[in-house]
């Protein structure tokens, strides 16, 4: 009986969605209070069906129901029940009920807000919910999880062992928390759009919400980058790999989004660029999802291919991101001017930083899909490989990090005295030029690129103290704290986000170029010196029973100058329900450095293929994505309450076309 | 407002169009179906040296030797061919079909890692250091894997990652006919 509640769920989802999409559009034209008014309870019931959609799928699953097919195919008895839960979005059937969930909890939150006035809320509301609407649709049409199967089978296949890991239980929650955050700019600006009108206020009510998907994507990112490091057990963390490609394709165009809106909200200019942003970046999230769901980029962790599906995200997508940039070619030309600015000042800086993220989106963009266009211009079969990022990527993202330490300290509108700032700013220089120097000399596999990466993210960290060093001069009070409390949260925001790209960089750069391993046959008994730690291989076990699962474990003592460092226990677990192999690497994660540890097959001739890894600071990668989004979440902390948008102001510019010319 | 502002302003939806109609194309492609002109042709001639870590090499020859075999294109630096290796290593485990391995641009060291790293399931893999051999076979996507005949004729190209489903529905049935067709004449 569940299952059926959940079902029914889903069509009044349906429903309650296409409602709120209409209804409270045509008010909005025909100045009809009520129907204006329907717009938040609308929301409100559609968050309430997605809810139970989901939750009575969960269950199912928490149950082991199997008489519904997504529970069959997806999960076993014998699974742990944090995988049970889990397992839930561990598909494409339940991921897509949480996005739509996702998607309608924001438009309750956008519902519950008091500031933002009725009739543009309710657009946005509609617009939030024709989007809600197409989603619910795929999956009640195409992607049904509450499907029964008759006869009930005994138990299920299981979740697919490598996706069984605590971070990749949160991988994907964060990741469309992230996407869907990025509807709400679009809806915004849609609504804006359909009004005509984008100004200051505007771009104050979108922004926290750019942020909060922005802080939520960029953990999102990092969280997958993380199971990569420890789960797939090749030591790497980034592969340009194309699902890992779409999920950073919102990032980019968001985070320049983030700061295109702070224009709009300060100034008034690069309306119509911020608009288009919005778009890109929803574009983006969907493109991300189509490309993932379509089969049309194979790839080592996508979804399963099926081409009606495909047809019918690419359809709403179409409809979606086409029809928004239609309405931005009738609509766009009733924007205001901005205020003009001098190009070399803080708007020009922006307009730079977004040129350059623009410019990285659309490189990752064109290596994503580039093998499928040629495909389609010339049946000729070509993959694109981390060479091509290397060669493109790179370079644009190094360049941005040059430009990002004087963006901050140029002035709003007036020319920036570019003399003086490079003049405060020369501490950073030269010690990024000593970080350098030492680099190439000192560092054991030193790349150019990956030298010059380190001395601009060494530029970019100092350069981001020196501009908080100076904020916290301009500020008056007596005492420490006293200054430090007046420095503006956004300010501090700023510092943390921009400081962890810099502690990023460390971390990629100084991994690579300062790493130790040894790759190669152990017998037990041997040692293997990796940098200044030696592992001493004391026995490998071939059956260690798991919960789900047996493994071989090998056990190594690891120690520094003859004190113990760790035990480590590196595994291959063979898992029984679906058969798959998994590779548990051992790693001890530590502020300087990690040790990484895998054991391999057993080679013919005695011993194990064994691989060890000593990686300098690599923590740091996923310590500035953790900085980064801690910079989001206290921006976030210091918006201050916003002002109602004037409800005549908005009226007027709600009357039908003609009225404003 | 002028005509031709709303014409700048109109582009956006033009450029999307476009690609529109190529991710529409791009999804009646299949990324893993490609025919290949080799399919009941002969495996090309090429005898390779093994790549350091090793023992055996691969060529032509070992394709003529009765049985049904299956021959994996792979380098260490294609990502998905990591991912694939298990089942390779499970293949040469559970079943007795021989598989043969083209290592494609590969440095020596990079090889011998892989091959460490990952398991042998070799009997006998060549180091194609330019790329030749595995241009010859029409190789255009890693990994890739042909299952060819005892009589070195190509059957069957399995484009992108060698899964459980390519072993059960297509490999192991190929085999089974083939082998016991061999048998009884």
């Amino acid at each position: 009986m569940i299952p059926e509640i959940g079902q029914f769920a889903l069509v009044m989802a349906v429903i309650v969605s296409a409602l709120c999409a209409t209804l409270p559009l045509v008010g909005t034209f025909r100045n009809d209070r009520q129907m204006v008014a329907m717009a938040p309870n609308l929301a409100a019931a559609q968050c309430l069906f997605a809810a139970i959609a989901f939750f009575t799928l969960m269950a199912a699953h928490v149950t082991s129901d199997f008489s519904v097919l997504n529970v069959v195919q997806n999960s076993h008895t014998d699974k742990p029940m944090l995988y049970k839960i889990a397992g839930v979005w561990g598909n494409h059937e339940g991921s897509l009920i949480l996005w739509v969930m996702v998607l309608s909890i924001f438009g309750l939150a956008i519902a519950l807000s008091r500031t933002i006035d009725p009739v543009f809320k309710a657009r946005v509301l509609s617009v939030q919910a024709f989007i809600a609407l197409g989603f619910f649709l795929f999956s009640f049409l195409t992607s049904n999880p509450f499907i029964r199967v008759n006869p009930m089978p005994l138990n299920g296949n299981g979740l697919n062992p490598v996706l069984q890991d605590p971070g990749l239980a949160f991988h994907p929650p964060f990741l469309y928390l992230g996407y869907v955050g990025f509807s709400v700019a679009f809806s915004f600006a849609v609504a804006g759009l359909i009004q005509g009108k984008v100004d200051g206020i505007w771009a104050r009510h979108m922004y926290p919400w750019v942020l909060t998907a922005w802080s939520l994507l960029t953990i999102g990112i990092a969280l997958g980058s993380w199971w990569a490091y420890y789960e797939l057990g090749w030591g790497g963390f980034w592969f340009w790999d194309p699902v890992e490609n779409v999920s950073v394709l919102p990032w980019l165009a968001g985070t320049a989004l983030l700061h295109s809106v702070k224009v709009v909200e300060k100034r008034g200019a690069l309306k119509h660029w911020t608009v288009l942003l919005s778009i890109l970046a929803f574009g983006m999230s969907l493109t991300g999802t189509f490309l993932v769901r379509s089969g049309l980029t194979s790839s080592v962790h996508s979804f399963a291919n099926d081409p009606e599906r495909g047809l019918f995200i690419l359809a709403f997508l179409i409809l979606a991101v086409g029809g928004a940039l239609l309405l931005y070619g009738i609509r766009a030309s009733r924007f205001e001017l901005g205020k003009p600015f001098h190009p070399v000042s803080r708007e020009g800086g922006l307009v730079l930083n977004n040129f350059l993220l623009f410019v990285a989106t659309f490189i990752v963009f064109v290596g994503t899909l580039y093998p499928m266009i040629l495909d389609g211009l010339t049946g000729q079969k070509i993959s694109v490989g981390p060479p091509y990022y290397e060669a493109t990527a790179v370079p644009v993202a190094l360049l941005v990090m040059l430009a990002m330490v004087a963006g901050p300290l140029m002035p709003w509108t007036l020319k920036a005295r570019m003399g003086r700032i490079l003049k405060f700013l020369a501490p950073a220089a030269v010690i990024a030029l000593l970080a350098f120097i030492a680099n190439w000399w000192l560092a054991p596999k030193p790349t150019l690129v990956g030298t010059l990466g380190l001395a601009l993210a060494v530029w970019v960290g100092v350069g981001t103290l020196l501009y908080g060093w100076r904020v916290y001069r301009l500020q008056d009070g007596a005492g420490v704290m006293a200054r430090l409390k007046r420095i503006p949260r956004s300010s501090y925001g700023l510092i943390l986000a921009h400081g962890g790209v810099g502690v990023i960089t460390i971390g990629i750069t100084m991994s690579g170029a300062w790493q130790s391993d040894f790759e190669g046959k152990m017998d037990i008994g041997d040692t293997a010196e990796v940098g200044a730690y030696s592992f001493h291989l004391d026995n490998v076990e071939e059956t260690v029973q798991g919960p789900n699962y047996e493994a071989r474990r090998a056990t190594f003592t690891v120690t520094k100058g003859g004190s113990l460092v760790k035990v480590m226990t590196p595994e291959t677990r063979f898992y029984t329900a679906p058969p798959t192999q998994t590779t548990e690497a051992d790693i001890r994660t530590g502020p300087l450095g990690d040790l990484y540890a895998v054991v391999g097959e057993p080679s013919p001739g005695g011993g194990y293929a064994i691989r060890l890894y000593y990686k300098p600071l690599v923590s740091w990668i996923w310590g500035g994505a953790i900085i980064m989004a801690l910079g989001g979440a206290i921006a976030m902390s210091g918006r201050r309450k916003l002002p109602v948008v004037s409800t005549a102001q908005a009226h007027t510019s709600a009357q039908p076309a003609g009225a404003a010319e | 407002m002028s005509m031709r502002s709303k014409i700048y302003l109109i582009l956006p939806v033009l450029i999307f169009g476009v690609l529109a109609v190529f991710l529409y194309k791009g999804l009646w492609l299949n990324p893993e179906e490609l025919p290949s002109p080799l399919i009941g042709q002969q495996a090309p001639q090429f005898d390779l040296p093994p790549p350091r870590g090793a023992d055996a090499g691969f060529k032509t020859a070992d394709l003529h030797q009765g049985k049904i075999s299956l021959v994996n294109a792979f380098a260490s630096w294609c990502v998905p061919c990591h991912a694939e290796h298990p089942l390779l290593m499970e293949l040469q485990r559970e079943t007795d079909i021989p598989i043969y391995g083209i290592n494609v641009k590969d440095k020596p060291e990079d090889a011998e890692a892989f091959l460490t790293r990952n398991g042998n399931p070799y009997n006998g893999v060549g180091a194609d250091l330019d790329g030749r051999v595995s241009i010859d076979w029409g190789v255009y996507k890693y990994p890739e894997s042909y299952i060819v005949d005892g009589d070195g004729k190509v059957l069957y190209r399995i484009i992108g990652q060698i899964t459980r489903k390519t072993i059960q529905d297509i490999i192991l049935p190929m085999a089974e006919k083939y082998n016991g067709q061999a048998a009884q004449s």
